[in-house]
């Protein structure tokens, strides 16, 4: 397990004048860390920041002890932004195969990639002809080549059938035991339970950090979706 | 720099324009046609050889200029450029893979309009024939450049298109085509020397008027310095880190 993947001090982000991180302290380790919160309440800027893609006003982001975006970093990084980034006009196998030449991976890595998002059967398709969720399906067997110690995924199961986001999540798991720390972001909060660790977020703020279970007792509430309705109102 | 990653973003660049039929004919048999039409209309006239050349110098630059600063748009606004800058690609790997891609297509467009207008159409060419399809070649990759460098000030592909009548246009008006730029108005003049399809005009009518290779290399020194500085400034509109 890596302990302290990604240490977060003081970070301060504003786009387009609207303060969209406020301060913000933390540490995300291994295993499987959700974050959770309304759309708009900037988690897909802090993903960013940890991939070192976004302009930040002040703080520092440090990943695996270099600074978030480094060039080392950048081949341990496995990144999936919310809209599926893959060529619309090319196959599966043809996105992989190209991201895994960037990145220095070989072929077999394709085929595991492929295998991991369960997308073999569709393969030789090209990918603006499939369905959004095999399309980012698609995205994140590309964040799966060159097996990344850290996993950055931006809303990664939104919209995919049970059967598959079930999978998925003991794909992050399965990746998080052999020793990468996974990142992953929803704003579906029946996710919840399914992460190691929880940070919640709203407005650009962290309101509660921990295992689902502690952040359920510690709201006295049955699910995380009280909770977070409990520690919002508590704290209004 | 990374050879391997560089050729690996041509290669893609390559596969997706192969796949896309209707792009690749457009940009091979278009400036075929166009000229043939040209060669139609003056028939009988010596203007097809006063004006045949600019066109091979016109025709990679434009359409190299569009269906690049569309495609890096397309690729700014999809998240793949994103996803490549958090990869361990250098922007200059991004930027001359798109060169070389391109450069190869327009290799062949050039290989093809040149082999039409000199075989076919009785082009009167004095220079080496080759050095047409170098020049075109250049050519291309300049309008690379350029197309790349303002797909940074465009939003959405409407907009990118849009640049083409104000980047390219005045290249064309000025380039000598329509009067010889030493007999254009002072100021003109002045503005048509610091246009880069000036020289690659210049470069197409010294090939076919003379076998006199001296100032041809010299107006391609100055198209490829342009070229570079595109790719140059380019690599400053691309950002890892954006707001």
């Amino acid at each position: 397990m890596v302990n302290n993947a990604v240490e977060i001090h003081d970070l301060h982000v504003v786009r387009g004048g609207r303060t969209v991180l406020e301060h913000l302290d933390v540490t995300i380790g291994g295993g499987v860390t959700g974050l959770l919160g309304p759309s708009g309440c900037g988690k897909s800027t802090l993903m960013r920041c940890l991939v070192g893609v976004q302009q930040v006003k002040a703080g520092t982001v440090t990943v695996f002890g270099e600074p978030a975006g480094s060039q080392p970093l950048r081949a341990r990084v496995g990144y999936v932004t919310q809209a599926a980034s893959v060529y619309d006009d090319l196959t599966v196998a043809e996105n992989l195969r190209f991201f895994a030449r960037v990145l220095g991976a070989g072929r077999d890595d394709v085929e595991r990639a492929v295998d991991a998002v369960d997308l073999a059967a569709h393969q030789g398709q090209v990918v603006g002809r499939l369905s959004g969720g095999q399309r980012s399906r698609a995205s994140l067997a590309a964040a799966l080549l060159g097996k990344p110690d850290l996993l950055v995924l931006d809303e990664p199961t939104v919209g995919l059938d049970p059967v598959l986001r079930r999978d998925l999540w003991a794909l992050f798991h399965g990746l998080a035991e052999e020793g990468a720390a996974v990142f992953v972001s929803s704003h579906v909060m029946d996710e919840a339970d399914r992460c190691d660790r929880l940070l919640l977020m709203r407005e650009g703020r962290l309101i509660a950090d921990g295992s689902p279970q502690e952040i359920r007792e510690k709201a006295g509430t049955d699910d995380v979706e009280s909770a977070f309705l409990a520690i919002v109102e508590g704290a209004a | 720099m990374n050879a391997r990653i560089t050729l690996a973003i041509s290669g893609r660049v390559l596969t997706q324009i192969r796949r896309d039929h209707r792009t690749l004919a457009m940009l091979l048999v278009l400036p075929c046609l166009l000229i043939t039409l040209l060669w139609w209309m003056f028939e009988d006239t010596p203007v097809f050889d006063e004006v045949g050349p600019a066109l091979l110098a016109m025709f990679p630059f434009i359409v190299m200029f569009l269906v690049t600063s569309v495609t890096t748009l397309r690729e700014r606004s999809s998240g793949t450029l994103e996803r490549l800058l958090a990869m361990p690609m250098g922007k200059l790997d991004f930027l001359l893979g798109y060169g070389v891609a391109f450069g190869v297509v327009a290799a062949a467009q050039s290989v093809l309009a040149v082999a039409l207008s000199v075989g076919l159409l009785d082009l009167d060419v004095q220079g080496p024939v080759w050095l047409l399809t170098v020049v075109s070649v250049v050519d291309a990759v300049l309008g690379t450049a350029l197309g790349l460098f303002v797909s940074a000030f465009a939003q959405t592909e409407f907009q990118a298109v849009q640049f083409m009548p104000a980047v390219v246009i005045p290249q064309i008006l000025l380039c000598g085509l329509f009067i010889p730029r030493d007999q254009l108005p002072d100021v003109l003049e002045w503005v048509s020397d610091v246009l880069p399809l000036s020289y690659a005009v210049d470069a197409m009518q010294t090939l076919t008027l003379t076998a006199e290779t001296a100032d041809v290399w010299q107006d391609l020194v100055v198209v490829a310095a342009f070229a570079l500085g595109g790719l140059v400034l380019g690599a400053a509109t691309l950002r890892r880190r954006t707001p």
